[in-house]
């Protein structure tokens, strides 16, 4: 356990340099229409791993709303938003990174959540134990880079 | 209006007929107050078919198993005043409990604030018995709650909404609007947009309370409403609100209005 925490900061420090290029939540440049028109963490996204953020419960759980045809093999996806086959003919990478990042820019009052947001929550808890959180220790849903893996994912679904 | 969703996640055509004799309303046309729906559905058009089978009988339903324990509790002498429940409740077969359930959350008047079922029961073990309250979702409370609704059960349910009760309620509707939590959502985003669809695996209803207590096969036990409050305040990535709180008070009014024409349903079975 002593082993894994060390190896996990000292990937933290590696990372340092990329991190330093990150965009932090409340200074993304969204324009009139909702979209992002740069990485969010200065770097290029990972379509495999924006896969697996997009399907893995404790990661994006994209899956908890929109079904997928390429990850039919992750079970039971929900259906409380659009089906996401093909999302890349209606949108730009520019315009699903806005999504991505705060969809509520994009379609007003839309239920689905903000992943990149830290501020504005009514009564905002600790993850999911129902406890408070102090307002400076909440983080984003996702990093930054898992935002762009998932955008990297996201252009690949044509019809 | 519920979102069109996929077909194979709509609620059921069925009908609830307890040991094939006391009919059950699980689906009814809104109350008036109700603004976006128009039809009120119990929960357990939502399940599927074994769990909806386990409610039709009451030997298969495990929630009875809780109603038995407080049959026995309902005669036993407790705290300083020597008293039982039906020292002044009368024994279950007088039938003086029947229909209490369906018009809780109540105005009381000489504490001046609505009263839940659990808030009346414990006043009656406080002050009527001299004994100690009961935790608001522990067990013994848990079990009366499930004999306060097997003696109401089929009841429509007919909470007030108007007179001194009418600012509770109110605050009881802001909060089931009120997106909350990292996730920002509100009760009524999955209840009343998305009850059909599927949120992952789970098939949303419309959040009734008339089925409570809940015997949930998740946590093999009987689950009380502000503990099931608790569950979905927190599922928004929410600091929740306490069982028994004003808010969930307020909350559990609101909530049980939406239901005012489904039957007292509980103990029921869900997953
Ligand atoms: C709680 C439900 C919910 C979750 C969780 C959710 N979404 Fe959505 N999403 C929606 C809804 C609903 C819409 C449609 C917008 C609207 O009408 O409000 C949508 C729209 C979208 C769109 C545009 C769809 C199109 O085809 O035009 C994209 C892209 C998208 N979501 C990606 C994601 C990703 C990636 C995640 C996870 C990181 C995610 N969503 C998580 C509910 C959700
Ligand atoms: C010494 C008498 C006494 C005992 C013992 C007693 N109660 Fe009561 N109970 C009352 C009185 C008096 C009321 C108030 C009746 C009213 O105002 O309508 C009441 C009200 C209630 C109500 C609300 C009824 C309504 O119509 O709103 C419930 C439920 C209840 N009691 C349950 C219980 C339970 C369960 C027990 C045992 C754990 C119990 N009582 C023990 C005297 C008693
Ligand atoms: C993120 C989605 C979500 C939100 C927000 C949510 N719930 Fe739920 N709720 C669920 C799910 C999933 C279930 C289990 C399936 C079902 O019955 O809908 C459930 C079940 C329930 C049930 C049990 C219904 C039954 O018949 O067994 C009640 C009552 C309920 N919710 C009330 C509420 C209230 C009140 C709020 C707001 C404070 C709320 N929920 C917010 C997802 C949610």
């Amino acid at each position: 356990m002593k082993r894994a925490i060390s190896a996990a900061i000292a990937a933290t420090i590696l990372a340092a340099p990329a991190i330093a290029e990150t965009v932090a939540p409340g200074d993304v440049a969204y324009d009139e229409a909702g979209a992002v028109a740069a990485s969010l963490s200065g770097m290029p996204g990972n379509a495999e791993e924006g896969a697996k953020v997009f399907g893995s419960k404790s990661i994006g759980n994209c899956v908890s709303c929109h079904e997928v045809t390429a990850l039919a093999d992750v079970p039971f996806p929900g259906n409380v938003g659009p089906s996401l086959d093909g999302v890349a003919d209606r949108w730009s990478e520019g315009e699903i990174r806005g999504i991505v990042a705060n969809a509520k820019n994009t379609y007003d009052g839309t239920i689905m959540p903000s992943f990149y947001k830290v501020e504005g929550f009514i009564r905002p808890g600790d993850a999911y134990t129902g406890k408070g959180i102090a307002l400076d220790k909440i983080e984003p849903l996702l990093t930054a880079q898992q935002i762009e893996d998932l955008v990297a994912f996201l252009v690949t679904l044509k019809e | 209006v519920a979102a069109a969703g996929s077909a194979n996640a709509d609620p059921v055509e069925d009908e609830l007929i307890v040991n094939g004799e006391t009919e059950i309303v699980t689906k009814t046309a809104a109350p008036a107050h109700m603004e976006n729906i128009d039809e009120v559905m119990s929960g357990w058009l939502f399940r599927e078919n074994d769990t909806r089978d386990m409610q039709r009988d009451d030997f298969d339903n495990p929630g009875m198993l809780a109603v038995e324990a407080a049959m026995e509790t309902w005669d036993e002498v407790e705290g300083t005043a020597g008293k039982a429940c039906s020292d002044c409740h009368g024994t279950l077969d007088d039938d003086q409990m029947v229909g209490i359930r369906a018009v809780y959350p109540k105005w009381n008047e000489n504490a001046g604030e609505v009263w839940t079922l659990e808030m009346a029961i414990n006043s009656c073990r406080t002050e009527q018995m001299g004994a100690e309250a009961w935790g608001y979702t522990g067990t013994e409370m848990t079990n009366m709650s499930a004999l306060m609704s097997y003696a109401s059960r089929g009841v429509p349910v007919n909470v007030a909404i108007d007179g001194p009760a009418q600012p509770t309620w109110e605050q009881g509707k802001e909060l089931y609007y009120t997106r909350t939590g990292q996730l920002e959502l509100s009760c009524a985003n999955c209840h009343e947009d998305n009850y059909g669809n599927m949120i992952r695996a789970d098939h949303l209803s419309q959040g009734q309370i008339n089925a409570f207590p809940a015997y949930r096969l998740k946590n093999a036990k009987l689950n009380s409403v502000h503990d099931r409050f608790k569950g979905c305040v927190r599922d928004t990535r929410a600091e929740t609100y306490s069982p028994g709180s004003p808010e969930f008070v307020a909350l559990e009014l609101y909530v049980a209005s939406r239901g005012n024409g489904l039957s007292v349903e509980g103990p029921s079975v869900r997953n």
